[in-house]
């Protein structure tokens, strides 16, 4: 998976030092970057880039670690777990322009305070979204990475055993909260370490949700550079290869940043836990932990209610809480543009993720087979979600563009697989090798070959993970917005790149067509991942109760 | 039919540099060999290694030989050594009659009628198409020994496989499997920490020390 990043990244330091021979530049200058410097603004969107990238993943961090030190089995948490893969489901466009149509001037939380509480009878002169300090922004990213590091974490604990480590920390005195603080959270950072700077490489260098809920004047960086990159001057495309540097260092940077912020944090952790506090702050910290994950939670299911309701909304005056009227119209009046997206955004994700699941099966099925050491370099495997992808996706344009590969569908597909295969790799992996290694050793026993053993145990047995694994590489390729604008040269439209168009001016009720059959196909593909093992399975009792 | 015959030809399994067991011995046609230790002994090892599942970190030295073959160095699955555990670890997405055809070997003539027969001797009749998740322990036990047996075994292989099940179903299963196994004419190899397991078994007995 690296290979496609490096080569990314290497055919985007040419042109950011003046060499491009696709349009007549064969010089090296530093004039890309002196032009890169002189844009207006840049230091601005530059900072935009690098503060969002670590504001972003501190927010989110600390809500979940907050949630899960409160975690009593509760329903409250039962309910939160069983939302977590649904809400992750939804892709990042539709999630941010839901957050908008929700907190807009005129949104859905305004006309529901107005006029009564509020006293508006227009929508109030205010400037939440697009602010120009990026506030909206980092609030939709942080709603949108709560539910992947709290999956991730969840995933992670149960090899920590945290309920044997909070009852020794209790049974020392220790309040319940700050038990788990003092003796889970510890063992349990070092294990969401990656994913967590796959959340600030991403909070740095996002695109999508930067165009839709992101400052305009000026934007964030990778917002910039895509529109250096798309621009009809192909000159530009040299400023943008710098700026794809600029881009590197800067997620580079907030990284950095970061990694002296966990020695400060490791620190005045070790300070607190030596000073024996065993009481203070549990409730407060309990109860805020609560607050943020119900508040996250609230925000991301009224986000896609609000979209639903923006879809089929007739006429909606200001003050009024709903539509006055509901109507198909909307629908009706995209349906004939809807067919080519749908169908193209249906074959790029079902192939993408068909191919991922080969290629992950394959993998784990030879290293069972030969008994080869694991794949352990994980990071090779997570650079494609590490480096940003403004920064790489270039490079690759600019490569294909010089091998005269024909930008179109098959080149979004690969371009989808490089970030599919990850996830796909990261739900299976576990599963596959945690798979009781006895019902190998019975088939085999019994004379099955290691192919049948594949098809008629493992893989049967295995069914619902692959399916939830699909599920999400599915949910993954359906919401990739820069491989498809980019590797597709603009000519293969997908749901994801339609609704992203929309964002400056179109109609809200259009938007919200396109941003909810954005969510409904992944959506669909997860309701498909839980029933399919149900009913194949409902007269086996056994994988019922493991599905 | 030729006499099945398991020999263990100066077999030995180290770890780390230190021997666990030593055995050289040879197991006749429904003859059991118990093999006794506490846990930690390797003895659940030394039915690994015959069957072929020897974990990477360990060292087997010595040979395996079944009916005049040299069989060490063939892939498990072409072994024909049969496994039975304490858990009888039914395929749980397969019904009982899939979990017994699957051990049936491919050639096989006539597999409905040879099925229905046999579970209707091990009193399972119409047991066919039951969910293996909703047999009673005794019932799982009946149908794991029953697949052990369609696969057409040349030695069996027994760990613990008696331990989970209630004191008085024990006794009743355990009579049943050595005397199915005894009419099959196979070698067995048992492994237990159970004294009532090596005497019902009625054949010669290894100690191991930890």
């Amino acid at each position: 998976m690296a290979g496609p990043v490096v080569l990314g990244l290497l055919m985007v330091i040419l042109p950011a030092f003046g060499y491009l021979p696709a349009v007549g530049r064969e010089e090296f200058s530093t004039l890309p970057w002196r032009d890169l410097f002189s844009a207006p603004g840049i230091h601005r969107s530059a900072l935009l880039s690098l503060v969002s990238g670590l504001v972003t993943p501190i927010i989110a961090l600390t809500i979940v670690m907050l949630f899960l030190a409160g975690i009593s089995g509760s329903k409250f948490d039962r309910l939160i777990r069983r939302l977590v893969s649904p809400l992750l489901a939804i892709p990042h466009a539709a999630a941010a322009f839901g957050l908008a149509f929700l907190i807009a001037p005129s949104g859905f939380i305004a006309r529901l305070v107005s006029p009564v509480l509020s006293g508006w009878q227009r929508p109030p002169d205010l400037f939440i979204i697009n602010d120009p300090l990026g506030l909206t922004m980092m609030a939709g990213l942080v709603t949108k990475e709560i539910p992947f590091l709290l999956l991730m974490a969840l995933a992670a604990l149960p090899q920590l055993d945290p309920g044997r480590r909070v009852m020794m920390a209790r049974s020392l005195g220790y309040r319940p909260v700050l038990a788990w603080l003092f003796t889970v959270a510890p063992a349990l950072y070092p294990m969401i370490r990656l994913p967590l700077f796959a959340v600030i490489a991403f909070a740095s260098s996002v695109v999508d949700v930067a165009i839709i809920l992101g400052p305009g004047l000026p934007a964030t960086l990778s917002v910039r550079i895509l529109g250096w990159f798309s621009d009809p001057d192909l000159s530009l495309r040299l400023m943008a290869s710098a700026g794809a540097i600029l881009q590197v260092i800067i997620s580079l940077t907030a990284i950095a940043c970061w990694l002296l912020l966990e020695k400060v944090v490791g620190h005045l952790w070790r300070y607190w836990t030596a000073r024996g506090q065993r009481r203070r702050f549990n409730g407060l910290l309990l109860i805020s932990g609560r607050i943020g994950m119900t508040v996250t939670v609230m925000l991301l299911s009224a986000s896609v209610s609000v979209l639903a309701i923006n879809a089929f909304a007739g006429p909606w005056r200001f003050p009024a809480s709903l539509p006055a009227s509901w109507t198909w119209q909307h629908w009706a009046n995209t349906a004939s543009n809807l067919v080519t997206p749908v169908a193209n955004t249906l074959l790029i994700s079902i192939t993408a993720t068909a191919i991922a699941l080969v290629l992950v099966l394959a993998t784990l099925e030879n290293e069972q087979r030969h008994g080869k050491s694991r794949f352990t370099a994980l990071w090779l495997l997570y650079m494609p979600l590490l480096v940003p992808q403004v920064a790489f996706i270039f490079g690759l344009v600019v490569f294909t563009e010089t091998m005269t590969w024909q930008p179109g569908t098959w080149l979004v597909v690969v371009g989808h697989c490089v970030f599919v295969i990850p996830y796909v790799f990261l739900t299976l992996s576990e599963a596959f090798r945690r798979l009781d290694p006895r019902w190998v050793h019975m088939a085999r026993s019994l004379g099955a070959s290691p192919n049948r053993i594949f098809w008629r145990i493992r893989l049967p047995i295995l069914l619902g993970t692959a399916l939830t694994a699909s599920a999400i590489g599915v949910a993954v390729s359906v919401g990739q917005f820069l491989p498809t604008q980019l590797l597709g040269a603009g000519r293969v439209p997908t749901v994801t790149t339609e609704a992203v168009a929309l964002a400056s001016g179109g109609s809200r009720n259009v938007i919200a067509v396109w941003a909810l059959l954005q969510s409904l196909i992944p959506a669909a593909g997860f309701i498909l991942a839980l029933t399919i093992p149900r009913l194949l399975w409902r007269k086996r009792r056994a994988m019922q109760e493991s599905a | 039919m030729n006499e099945h015959y398991l020999e263990l030809r100066d077999l030995s399994i180290s770890l780390a540099g230190r021997t666990l067991i030593n055995v050289d011995t040879v197991v006749r046609g429904g003859e059991v060999l118990t093999v006794m230790g506490p846990s930690g002994s390797g003895k659940s090892t030394l039915l690994a290694a015959i069957a072929g599942f020897l974990p990477a970190d360990f060292t087997m030295q010595g040979e395996v030989w079944l009916d005049g073959k040299r069989i060490d160095p063939v892939p498990a699955e072409q072994r024909g050594v049969g496994l039975l555990f304490q858990d009888p670890l039914l395929f749980p997405h397969m019904s009982v009659a899939g979990n017994l055809r699957f051990a049936m070997p491919a050639a096989e003539q006539d597999k409905t009628e040879r099925l229905k027969a046999q579970l209707d001797e091990m009193n399972l009749g119409g047991f066919s198409d039951r969910d293996p998740a909703t047999l009673s322990g005794g019932q799982k036990a009946r149908v794991a020994l029953l697949r052990l047996l369609l696969s057409q075994p040349r030695a069996v292989l027994l760990d613990e496989p008696f331990a989970k099940l209630d004191t008085h179903l024990r006794n009743d299963i355990r009579r049943q499997v050595f005397a199915r196994l005894s009419q099959a004419a196979l070698p067995c190899l048992l492994v237990t920490h159970d004294a009532e397991d090596a005497a019902a078994a009625g054949g010669p007995v290894i100690e191991l020390a930890i």
